[in-house]
C-alpha cells in the first residue's frame, strides 16, 4: 500500500468539503493511504504570493517542515493552488540564499526534502489502470465529460513537472477508463479567473463564462474539474454568469474523485452530491444502469 | 500613442526588477505570445509585453500605477509560451511587490481582498472563508458582494460559522511577524 503525507487546505473544510470527502474515500478504495499532515496550516494562497516570495515560500515551508517531522518525503495535496506554492515554495529553496532567508521567519527550519504532488498526479502514476478498472461496479457509460484541469496544475512545466503544460490528459484517460465519453475540451488550461470572484466578479463572470460556452459547444453533460477554485467559480457562480452574460447554463460542474467515487460504487454520503449548486441529477441520469452496460 | 525618450529610462528600476525577479528583461524581443494567451488582457490597462516593454525602458511610474500588475491571475500562460524562458508572471508579481511596498493599490478592491485573507491567516492559522469575507465587506465597503451566493453556500453546509484555529496558529503568526520586521528583504 501506498503511503503519503495529505495536505486537505483550507477550502477542503469549507467551500469544497465534497472534493476532501471523496478524495479521501477513493484513495481508501485504490489502497492509497492519506496520513494526514498534523496541524497543518494555510499555503498562503495566491495573496501571499502576490505581497512577497519569501513570505508565501515560508507559509508553506512550514507545512513541509511538519511532513518531515512525521519522517515523510512524499505528500500530496487535491488543490492545485495548494500544489502550486508547495512546489515553488520548494523550487525556490533549491537556491540556498532563498532557503536561508525562508527558514529565518520559521520556527522550525525545513530541509527542503518533501516532494509534493497532486493526488491526480498520485493516482494517475502510481496505481495500476488494471486496479482502477477491476474496481468499477458502475461503468459511466453515457454520460458525456469536459475535462477542465485549470490553469496551474500543469504550468508552468519546469515547476510542476507532470502530464503536458497544454493539453493534459491524466484526468481524461482516468474518465475514459471509468467508461464515460471524454469530449474533447480546448479549454482545459485556460483560466476561470481565479481569486477575483469576490474583488472583481465581473472578470470571473466572463472568463467561467467563456468556458462553460465552449462546454455547452462540444455538447458536454458536465464538467469535471479538479480545482476547488474552479469549481466554485463555474458551479457556484453558475447564477451569476448568466445573469451578467444573459445565458441560461445549467451544465453540473463535478470534482473528479465524485465521479471516481461513483463508478466505484462509493457511498453516495462520502461523494457529496448535494453539496454541488446546480443540479447534476439530470446529467447523472444519462449513465446507463450497468445491466444496460454490459 | 505615447511617445517616451528612452534617455529618461530609469535604469535602476529596471535593474531593481531583474534582481529581484532573477530574469532578464532585455531578452523579451516583443514577440506578443504573452498578450495573445493571456485571458485577462481585455481588463488590462496595458497589456503584459507592454508590461515588459515598460520594464524594459525603465518606466517605473507607469508601470506601479497600472491595473494590470493587480490583475494578473498567475496563470502562467505567459511564463509558459514564453520563446525567451522568461518568467512573464514572476515578473508581475514582482511588480505588484513594488507597487504595494511604494503605497500604490491602483485596484484596491484586489488589495483589501488580499489583506484580508492575509490578516485570517495569521489570526487564525489557516483561511476562514465567512471571517474573511466579513472583514472584506467592511474594508472595502462593498457589504453587498456575493449575498446572493450567501443561501446557496449556507444551505449546503460550505461555510463554516466558526473558524479551525489550528495549535500552531502562534507559529504561523510569527512568520508574519518576522517578515515585517524584515521588510522586503525579509
Amino acid at each position: 500500500m501506498l503511503k503519503i503525507a495529505y495536505y486537505p487546505g483550507c477550502s477542503g473544510q469549507g467551500t469544497s468539503l465534497e472534493y476532501d470527502t471523496s478524495t479521501r474515500a477513493v484513495c481508501k478504495a485504490l489502497d492509497v493511504e492519506l496520513v494526514d499532515i498534523p496541524d497543518w496550516s494555510c499555503c498562503g494562497s495566491t495573496p501571499a504570493h502576490t505581497v512577497n516570495h519569501v513570505l508565501s515560500a515560508a507559509l508553506s515551508a512550514r507545512n513541509l517542515a511538519q511532513v518531515e517531522s512525521m519522517g515523510m518525503t512524499k505528500a500530496t495535496t487535491p488543490c492545485p493552488s495548494c500544489l502550486t506554492n508547495l512546489r515553488t515554495a520548494s523550487h525556490k529553496m533549491d537556491d540556498p540564499e532563498f532557503k536561508d532567508k525562508v527558514n529565518a521567519l520559521l520556527d522550525v527550519p525545513c530541509r527542503n526534502a518533501v516532494d509534493t504532488q497532486s493526488v491526480l498526479q498520485v493516482l494517475a502514476e502510481n496505481v495500476d489502470p488494471d486496479l482502477i478498472k477491476g474496481k468499477v461496479v458502475k461503468p459511466l457509460s453515457g454520460i458525456k465529460i469536459a475535462c477542465y484541469y485549470g490553469c496551474i496544475m500543469n504550468r508552468p512545466p519546469e515547476v510542476m513537472k507532470f502530464d503536458h503544460h497544454e493539453n493534459p490528459m491524466a484526468m481524461d484517460n482516468l474518465m475514459a477508463l471509468l467508461g464515460a465519453e471524454v469530449v474533447p475540451f480546448p479549454l482545459k488550461v485556460e483560466c476561470c479567473g481565479a481569486s477575483y470572484g469576490i474583488p472583481r466578479g465581473d472578470i470571473v463572470h466572463r472568463l467561467s463564462g467563456k468556458l462553460l460556452d465552449a462546454a455547452r459547444d462540444v455538447g458536454a453533460d458536465a464538467i469535471v474539474t479538479a480545482c476547488p477554485l474552479c469549481q466554485m467559480n463555474l458551479d457556484l457562480r453558475q447564477g451569476q454568469i448568466n445573469d451578467a452574460l444573459r445565458e441560461n447554463f445549467r451544465i453540473p460542474v463535478f470534482y473528479y474523485t465524485q465521479l471516481l467515487g461513483y463508478a466505484l460504487g462509493i457511498d453516495r454520503a462520502e461523494l457529496g452530491f448535494e453539496k454541488l449548486c446546480v443540479d447534476p441529477r439530470l446529467a447523472l441520469g444519462r449513465i446507463k444502469q450497468p445491466q444496460q452496460a454490459m | 500613442m505615447q511617445i517616451f525618450n528612452l534617455a529618461d529610462a530609469d535604469q535602476g528600476f529596471t535593474a531593481e526588477v531583474e534582481a529581484r525577479s532573477h530574469q532578464n528583461v532585455k531578452t523579451c524581443y516583443q514577440c506578443g505570445n504573452c498578450t495573445a494567451g493571456c485571458p485577462y488582457t481585455f481588463a488590462y490597462d496595458y497589456s503584459v509585453s507592454q508590461i515588459m516593454r515598460l520594464v524594459q525602458t525603465g518606466q517605473k511610474e507607469a508601470v506601479l500605477k497600472c491595473r494590470s500588475i493587480w490583475l494578473c491571475g498567475s496563470c502562467q500562460s505567459c511564463t509558459t509560451r514564453c520563446p525567451n524562458k522568461i518568467d512573464v508572471a514572476l515578473i508581475m508579481d514582482v511588480c505588484r511587490h513594488m507597487a504595494r511596498e511604494e503605497g500604490y493599490a491602483t485596484e484596491r478592491s484586489v488589495k483589501v481582498f488580499a489583506d484580508s485573507f492575509l490578516e485570517s491567516v495569521e489570526r487564525h492559522g489557516r483561511a476562514y472563508e465567512l471571517g474573511l469575507m466579513a472583514s472584506y465587506m467592511t474594508r472595502s465597503g462593498r457589504v453587498f458582494t456575493d449575498v446572493d451566493l450567501a443561501p446557496q453556500v449556507l444551505m449546503r453546509g460550505k461555510l463554516p460559522f466558526k473558524p479551525h484555529p489550528i495549535q500552531g496558529r502562534e507559529q504561523v503568526a510569527r512568520i508574519f511577524e518576522r517578515f515585517r520586521k524584515g521588510g522586503k528583504n525579509a
